[in-house]
């Protein structure tokens, strides 16, 4: 009697070891999950307090209204000038076309491996783009200084190859890869069914694509966009290697300009720790992070109206 | 399946343990210095600073880590400032520039307690180079000035073809960029010397003396200012007129150590406080006629005997 008592006890008590163990895991790995979400913000606090720290101070000697429309940046003079404006007109202006250029191409490039390409290409193609995206940026300057500027240059018949839209060049064919591979797996997630009403209402392909697959699919490419426009606000090699780097503000997007990451490149190694020019720099810094601050958060919200529009 | 792997790899991995340890027997006497070798200088240290000094601090420190094997020097070129900054902040040993450091970078160091100590190396002469299909030959340092802050931006003004001028400079980092604006820009030497002249906000900054160097290579519109060391066959040299009435003269290592040539310059170390040790036997090696060898060899200028 005993030992048939016994064994269903001994099972039970270990399954309850079982559990308990498992319970100890789970905390442990819920403890370490924690953790790591909390490291993040600890970065990202950290970052935004030296940022402030660094680069408010230059406000006590460049009031903000010349720091940011003046059109003098002569940081090493004595005394030294900081007016941003052409960086930030520079900033703006690349980003812009960059964008411009890459977003029809990859859009139109993820729908045709989404939804025409026959999945053999699809399958072989998509992985070759993303390698695009593992290409240093060191090596995109290089071939913009190489191929692109010389073709730039006698294309438009410039003074120069080095100019802005040279740089904007290089950088839309940096975005292509995450453009492409984001909004291909968004347009790969619309249901088929939305697909197959289409064609059951006699849709042609192209006005699948076009009015139902890209609809529903616009969170996701929003999504893709920004992420595309985030890479061109960002990147420093390329455009310090191929924008030509003139301190005036910019007219036309074929003029040689400096952007603010470059700037930043391009004077960061002289300024001493706690000097005018480091804490300018700094500035630059600060105002680039808001910027990208608000393309997330601008791209949050269009996201936001998206998932609304669809509830309904 | 898998303890049948397990045996055939066994061996393997004896063979290779059993290898490595004869080929690490192999190397040891190698890795030690010879014998011959009558140095007994050892240690490590980092050179930082100008982009125009680095090809000739780098055959020096060859040379020197060739003739003892227990030194190990970095050397960077990232351009003078961040040199001198870094000498300021603490973060390199030696500091190469291609400019004196100013008064208030003496102030910054002071205020670290950093107390920079001077050596002159070896000098330069700044070379003005154009594309070799440009027509110009000569300039005069008013011309210079006057295409550098962008009040001349045609060729046609100084004799050429009627052709944009395309200014290239280096940025900020470049201690050349701050000769060049002190003697040539602001024209330190002459009666016309004005010091709030500032370059032009169309001249483009560029990243490092190559790109420019390439770019007015493949590029008839540019010019471009370099130390003569980096001045090639791709690129034609400009002779330099210090006024109008004066002789046309091309940059040389004659003509900058007979003083013809107007715009040479020195180039410097500087150490924070007198060098010591093993810095001190590197400094003298490379103020040694050995040394100034290798400054002619490189495209510089030795230093007056």
């Amino acid at each position: 009697m005993q030992q048939i008592d016994a064994a269903p006890a001994a099972a039970s008590a270990s399954r309850e070891g079982l559990r308990r163990r498992l319970r100890l895991g789970e905390r442990v790995i819920e403890g370490w999950i924690f953790l790591a979400g909390l490291l993040a913000i600890v970065v990202l606090l950290g970052i935004i307090f030296i940022l402030l720290k660094e680069g408010l101070p230059i406000f006590a000697h460049t009031p903000p209204w010349e720091f940011f429309f003046g059109t003098r940046w002569y940081p090493v003079s004595d005394p030294p000038t900081f007016g941003i404006a052409p960086f930030f007109v520079s900033t703006l202006m690349v980003t812009l076309i960059s964008t411009a250029v890459a977003v029809p191409i990859g859009v139109a490039c993820a729908a045709y491996l989404s939804e025409v390409a026959p999945p053999k290409v699809s399958e072989t193609v998509k992985p070759i783009i993303e390698i695009l995206a593992g290409i240093p940026s060191v090596m995109m300057g290089f071939i913009g200084l190489a191929l692109l500027s010389p073709f730039v240059q006698s294309l438009f018949n410039l003074n120069t190859g080095l100019c802005g839209l040279t740089a904007a060049i290089m950088l839309s064919f940096m975005s292509l890869p995450i453009i492409v591979s984001v909004s291909e797996d968004a347009l790969h997630a619309v249901p088929r069914e939305y697909k197959e009403a289409s064609y059951a209402l006699g849709a042609t392909k192209w006005e699948t694509i076009w009015h139902v697959c890209i609809p529903a699919a616009l969170s996701g490419i929003a999504a893709a966009v920004m992420l595309g426009v985030g890479r061109a606000i960002g990147e420093t090699m390329t455009v310090l290697m191929v924008a030509g780097g003139a301190l005036a503000v910019p007219v036309s997007p074929t003029d040689p300009m400096t952007t603010m990451t470059a700037a930043i490149a391009s004077g960061i190694g002289n300024a001493v720790r706690g000097g005018l020019q480091y804490q300018a720099l700094f500035a630059v810094g600060l105002i680039l992070f808001i910027l990208t601050l608000a393309v997330n958060i601008f791209a949050d919200r269009v996201l936001e109206r998206q998932k609304r529009k669809f509830a309904r | 399946m898998l303890t049948s792997m397990k045996k055939r790899l066994l061996p393997l991995m004896l063979i290779l343990a059993v290898s490595l340890v004869f080929a690490g027997c192999g190397t040891t006497p190698t890795t030690t210095p010879a014998p011959t070798s009558t140095s007994t200088l050892s240690g490590s240290f980092n050179i930082i600073g100008s982009n125009t000094v680095t090809p000739l601090t780098s055959v020096w420190s060859e040379n020197f880590m060739k003739a003892n094997r227990g030194v190990s020097i970095a050397v960077s070129g990232p351009g003078s400032g961040v040199g001198i900054a870094s000498l300021i902040d603490g973060t390199t040993d030696i500091c190469q520039a291609s400019r004196a450091i100013s008064a208030k970078e003496m102030d910054q160091a002071k205020a670290k307690g950093v107390n920079p100590y001077e050596i002159k190396v070896a000098s330069d002469a700044l070379s003005v180079v154009v594309n070799p299909a440009n027509p110009v030959t000569e300039l005069t340092i008013v011309q210079l000035s006057a295409i550098y802050t962008n009040k001349i931006t045609n060729w046609k003004e100084v004799g050429g073809n009627d052709m944009p001028i395309v200014a290239l400079s280096r940025d900020t980092n470049s201690g050349t960029h701050v000769f060049f604006k002190e003697h040539v820009v602001q024209m330190a030497e002459l009666p016309s010397k004005d010091t709030k002249l500032e370059y032009g906000n169309k001249v483009q900054m560029l990243p490092s003396t190559e790109e420019g160097v390439s770019q007015v290579a493949g590029n008839p519109n540019t010019i471009f200012y370099a130390g003569l060391g980096y001045v090639n066959d791709s690129v034609k040299a400009i002779a330099i007129k210090k006024t109008a009435g004066d002789a046309a003269v091309k940059p040389s290592v004659t003509t900058a150590l007979d003083g013809t040539y107007p715009i040479s310059r020195p180039l410097f170390y500087y150490t924070n406080g007198a060098p010591t040790g093993v810095m001190k036997s590197y400094i003298d090696y490379c103020l040694s006629a050995e040394g100034q060898e290798e400054v002619m060899k490189a495209g510089f200028v030795p230093l007056a005997k």
